[in-house]
């Protein structure tokens, strides 16, 4: 396929790349950190000097390199791992049913594995460098009998199981905390200098997350240690000396020396494996410039407006967009390529290509939202999100045609609910028909669409057709569509009257069946409703859902960024006028989208702010994506008017949109 | 060189410079002024008296409550709380009949020895020392902050609207278009050193504060008069206070904020409440930030003789030792292309041009010049006036360009021992195009025993420019200059004034020596 080659061009010569730069980095960097480790490990006041020659010494022996060796394979597998599961679109779960199936899904499962396994590596480097009552599994000893016999070394036991610990627990982190979430900078800076001002930040939180890493486990250990302890006796036929008291006592834990070893072996494993995920994050989002204008017509799918209409990587939409945000803002002479024609038949291509894409965009968060704010009540519980109800088509297509998810005319929403938190796999999990059955918010006065469909199976339309067209968006219809039919770009035929069957016809259709299911429903959800885990499990969690909404609203940012400098500069630059054809679609489809966005925040738990986040390796920045959109979004418009001014009176938008728009030259808004 | 002698002489007492027109400052005496000035809605007065001030710090209310003996644990969690480290390793110490004699002996060592320490980093950067109001009088463009009635000024970019900020820290917004003034209060408010207006917005408000950024959202169409303190989002980092200077990307996505106790800039992404900070060794901190108008470059001075020019497409800095003091205030032409500054210590006024290289080069980073150069000369001056001789010049409090580029205007700091040495406002004419040129235009003056603490260019008046000036009597002023420019600014040919000059004006101007300079 054509699209998959050229997404494989871009990860294969780019995104492969970077990666590749950023693990070599870590590995260099992995030397110093050591050492900074051996010495902070073996450190003793009394012998200063006898210390660096010791660790010296230990840096140059065999097992010194060979753990070495072992450690750089491990920052190869972190880095691997980073490049396998590393998102642009953060997945949020709605709920804790759908965060515990996030992290019981094999592919976190096998995540969480490797890591385990990659942490009981790093701390046997620990255990080998630290030495002395760490270095050996087994010890000789004799038992009372004065037979000679191995004996188990609870120390070294206690290491590994704290990297294996803390490796698990970093994984399961990183899932709760989105760690594998790239997030773009605003402030562009050199790779250096951006490592630079990230490092003692990432230094306080590996040392901060290892400490509480710590205490959790020496807590497990204190209950379940005697499991692991005795499993390894038994197949390693080792033997408990008597003469030792066991570890997983008060007494055995409460061992300064120990808590401090366990505590720098957590921190310097947290802290490499970060450091090889600030790498990857600071190579992969780098900026990467794209050419506008396509000389040759052999490698045109590496330029700016063919790219830019790609759906996938993502992460090639995504780099596209920033960069033309950022030629939109600093590079006269890229937009003047911009605003150029092509040499036979003087067409803005390039413009043209770029506008409508980002439209596009635009209009698809514009529809998002409408069909949101429709589908929750008042009250602001969602009455059917409409992530449920892609759940439900998705686990209903075998029962359809199925084609029709492909009509829909928003693909980009499938990336985002939280059914498809497991973005790379398939959708339809196991748990995601579960989970649209069980979900207590059922109760709409519409019927389900999942109901209708069943029982008019044959209609041809979006999943989330039947929300959309209650009375109430009817009713607003064409303000708000007013101009979305022209920039319907997707070939999706937006869902016509003439296709839809009357609402006169839909009361005498539900048949006996859809009755009876309907009444069935309602039982177990009252019967679940009164079960208190269940409500828990199942609860909405405020705002995830408005976050969920807005989770790759960097893109239109980006787009609308782009959009409103290049319409600026239009007013200077552009010779032919070409981006004044556009000038009316852009306006109202980016007022359309302000009022689309003024009434979301105007729904419970939109406009609260999202508690801080502690931690800086789970980027949080998708929590306060919606009021970035909002502030850009408004700055984009003002950007437009003023630089127009009272020109824009000669536009020719609708009555409704001049209005907003003096409101916007008037600075009222 | 433009020097101050070429100027006309200061007005005598009880006249007040009113506008320039033809070429010419006109001027008018106090009574009929104040008629006039009294009638036009923008025009105001803040009393001292008619503030509510506070009587006394929240510090000091203790005394009136009877001493209540906590036990030794409550007593060490509140020091920590309030005073963190040093404050607990204090309690310690003066609790010594309750503590163990090593305990309170070691932290008295401890507290000792960071003394110690402190005392050579201060010893290093003397501002360090100081505490954070005296340090914001120290750095703040305003003259004689701590005594001003009105502490900071901002006009909205775009419209007729501007934000004061009061002694009793609160922030008063004046729009001629609406009835209410919205007073915007919070807790957090205190020792507001500077207000700024977002560009591309007509509502959010970035207020530096003692102890954090505060960015209000005043909506412009709520008839409130008093905005709860839920429209303002807090912006803070710790070591980042106090907040001394604030600036507004001009393309309103950005804002930075800086605190001569903190060696980084921040620089904040509003929405997300979110900061990067921009840290180089050096310096000691940031008391002043400029961004151009173009949006390319970001002065940042530092309170030693140290400034830097950050490039804002990929933050890189250029540094700018100064041989005598620190950077004390500096504006941009309006394309962004040359820097004026002004230096602690020294009486003249320095500019810097920045090239860009050929546009479009991706990395495009500015070549910088190789030296500042001199441009104007603002050693003391002694006029002949009818009060008697009145001697003007010194140093410089702070710069104002207007944004069309045309009128430059100077706080000169005076010397208020001194009667016959007031704080004058100096405005020179000033073209970029073709050639750098710097004329004399005049000095703007109040009432009199009323002196200029701080002022600001209208960012958009149609009618030239428009100069706002805050008096130490707690008066507003507006000072238009009525002239025609040639063009738009960015695109301006020539900055010649083109009304009809009285016969004699080309004759003055024949014979004094102006400074120029060719574009390489």
């Amino acid at each position: 396929m054509f699209s998959t080659e050229q997404s494989c061009w871009f990860i294969r010569k780019v995104i492969c790349w970077r990666a590749a730069a950023s693990v070599a980095w870590a590995v260099l960097l992995l030397p110093p950190i050591t050492f900074v480790f051996v010495i902070l490990s073996k450190f003793s006041f009394l012998h200063p000097i006898q210390t660096i020659s010791e660790c010296l010494y230990l840096l140059a022996s065999a097992s010194g390199i060979f753990s070495f060796i072992l450690l750089c394979g491990v920052i190869l597998i972190v880095g691997f791992l980073n490049l396998e599961y590393y998102t642009v679109i953060p997945t949020i779960a709605c709920s804790k049913i759908a965060l515990l199936g996030q992290l019981l899904h094999p592919r976190q499962f096998v995540n969480s594995l490797v890591h385990c396994i990659m942490g009981i590596i790093v701390a046997w480097c620990c255990a080998v460098t630290i030495g002395f009552r760490y270095e050996t599994l087994g010890y000789p000893c004799t038992q009372s009998d004065g037979y000679p016999q191995m004996c188990l070394n609870e120390y070294h036991l206690i290491l590994l199981l704290a990297g294996a610990f803390v490796g698990f627990s970093h994984s399961l982190l990183g899932v709760i905390s989105n760690m594998n979430y790239v997030s773009f900078h605003t402030v562009q800076q050199y790779k250096y200098l951006r490592f630079k001002g990230s490092l003692p930040l990432v230094v306080k939180c590996s040392a901060t997350q290892a400490l509480y890493s710590v205490r959790n486990y020496i807590v497990v250990y204190l209950f379940l240690g005697y499991i692991p302890r005795a499993w390894i006796c038994k197949t390693l036929n080792l033997h408990l000396d008597s003469s030792v008291h066991t570890l997983d006592s008060i007494a055995g834990l409460l061992d300064l020396s120990l808590l401090y070893h366990l505590w720098i072996s957590a921190t310097f494993l947290l802290l490499t494996w970060h450091i090889t995920l600030l790498l990857f994050r600071i190579f992969v989002t780098e900026v990467y410039s794209f050419p506008v204008q396509s000389s040759f017509t052999e490698d045109s799918h590496q330029y700016l407006p063919k790219v830019l209409a790609e759906k996938q990587p993502k992460i090639l939409k995504f780099l596209a967009l920033q960069d033309l945000a950022l030629l939109s803002q600093h590079s006269p002479s890229r937009r003047c390529e911009v605003f150029s024609l092509s040499q036979p038949g003087g067409h803005p291509h390039n413009w043209n290509a770029i506008s409508k894409e980002c439209l596009s965009l635009l209009t698809d968060l514009t529809q998002r939202l409408v069909a949101y704010h429709d589908t929750v009540a008042t009250n602001g519980r969602a009455k059917s999100l409409p992530s449920g109800n892609e759940r439900k088509t998705s686990s209903e297509t075998s029962v359809t045609s199925g084609t029709e998810d492909l009509m829909s005319p928003r693909p980009t929403f499938v990336m985002k609910t939280p059914a498809s938190v497991f973005a790379r796999s398939i959708v339809g999990t196991p748990q995601s028909p579960l989970t649209a059955l069980f979900t207590p918010d059922l109760d709409s006065p519409l019927a389900s669409p999942a109901l209708r469909r069943l029982t008019a199976p044959v209609e041809q339309c979006s999943p989330w057709y039947g929300t959309v067209q209650s009375p109430h968006i009817m009713r607003r219809a064409p303000k708000l569509w007013s101009t979305s039919t022209d920039s319907q770009v997707n070939g999706s035929p937006t869902p016509s009257p003439a296709s839809v069957p009357s609402p006169k016809q839909e009361p005498s259709k539900p048949s006996f069946l859809a009755q009876f299911l309907q009444n069935r429903k309602e039982q177990v959800k009252n019967f679940l409703a009164k079960r208190v885990l269940i409500m828990y499990l199942f609860n909405k969690l405020p705002e995830a859902s408005s976050q969920a909404l807005f989770a790759d609203s960097q893109a239109h940012i980006w787009a609308l960024e782009g959009l409103s400098y290049l319409v600026q500069a239009s007013f200077s630059e552009d010779q032919f006028g070409v981006v004044q054809t556009t000038l009316p679609s852009i306006l109202s489809c980016m007022l359309v989208l302000q009022e689309a966005v003024d009434r979301h925040f105007k729904l419970p738990h939109a406009s609260s702010k999202p508690v801080r986040s502690t931690s800086i390796m789970g980027d949080s920045t998708f929590k306060t994506m919606r009021f970035a959109l909002r502030a850009t979004l408004k700055t984009a418009i003002y950007r437009i008017t003023t630089t127009f001014g009272d020109h824009l009176n000669a536009v020719q938008i609708s009555a409704e949109h001049r209005k907003r728009l003096q409101q916007f030259l008037e600075y009222k808004e | 060189m433009c020097s101050l002698a070429l100027f006309p002489p200061p007005l005598p007492s009880g006249q007040t410079t009113l506008c320039e027109s033809n070429n010419e400052l006109l001027f008018g005496a106090s009574t009929e002024d104040r008629l006039k000035q009294d009638s036009s809605p923008l025009s105001l007065h803040f009393p001292r008296e008619s503030l509510k001030l506070h009587s006394r710090t929240e510090s000091s209310s203790k005394a009136a409550f009877l001493d209540h003996s906590e036990t030794l644990w409550m007593r060490s969690a509140a020091a920590w709380r309030d005073g963190g480290f040093t404050g607990l390793l204090n309690e310690i110490t003066n609790s010594h009949t309750e503590v163990p004699k090593w305990l309170s002996v070691s932290s008295g060592c401890i507290l000792a020895l960071l003394r110690w320490v402190s005392s050579f980093h201060g010893s290093l950067f003397p501002h360090l020392i100081l505490s954070s109001e005296d340090m914001i009088a120290e750095f703040s463009q305003v003259l004689n902050w701590s005594d001003c009635v009105v502490r900071a000024f901002a006009w909205h970019p775009h419209t007729d609207k501007f934000a004061v900020a009061l002694l009793d820290d609160s922030i008063k917004i004046y729009n001629p278009k609406s009835a209410t003034t919205p007073t915007l209060k919070h807790r957090l408010q205190r020792s507001v050193a500077a207000v700024q207006w977002k560009p591309l917005c007509a509502s959010a408000l970035a207020v530096a504060c003692q102890n954090c950024l505060l960015v209000w959202h005043v909506d412009p169409c709520s008839l409130s008069t008093r905005p709860s303190s839920g429209c303002a989002q807090v912006l803070s980092h710790p070591g980042h206070s106090p907040v001394i200077s604030i600036a507004w990307s001009p393309s309103g996505s950005l804002l930075l904020s800086a605190s001569p106790m903190d060696t980084a800039i921040m620089v904040w992404d509003v929405a997300a409440e979110s900061c990067v900070p921009l840290q180089r060794i050096g310096g000691g901190g940031v008391n002043f930030l400029s961004w151009s108008p173009d949006g390319s470059h970001v002065l940042a001075s530092t309170p030693s003789a140290l400034f830097r020019v950050w490039e804002t497409r990929m933050w890189t800095c250029e540094r700018w030792p100064c041989v005598k003091g620190r950077c004390q205030s500096g504006c941009w032409s309006p394309d962004g292309s040359r820097l004026l500054f002004s230096v602690q210590g020294e009486m003249v006024i320095y500019a810097l041009t920045f090239t860009d290289t050929p546009a479009g080069v991706p990395t495009s980073t500015s070549k910088g010049p190789q030296a500042a150069a001199v441009v104007a000369d603002l050693s003391e001056t002694t006029f002949n006036t009818p009060d008697g001789d009145i001697i003007v010049g010194g140093e410089i409090q702070s710069l104002a360009w207007d944004p069309r580029g045309e009128r430059l205007a100077v706080l000169l700091q005076g010397d208020p021992q001194a009667a016959d040495r007031p704080a004058i406002i100096a405005v020179f004419k000033t073209r970029t195009n073709p050639i750098f040129e710097l004329l004399p235009c005049g000095f703007v003056q109040g009432e009199a025993g009323a002196e200029p603490r701080l002022m600001q260019f209208h960012p958009s008046f149609q009618h030239g420019a428009l100069l706002t000036v805050c008096w130490s009597n707690g008066r507003i002023t507006h000072v238009p200059f009525y002239f025609l420019s040639a063009g738009v600014p960015h695109f301006g040919l020539s900055g010649s004034p083109l009304l009809p000059h009285p016969q004699q004006r080309p004759a003055d101007f024949a014979n004094q020596s102006l400074f120029t300079e060719l574009i390489s």
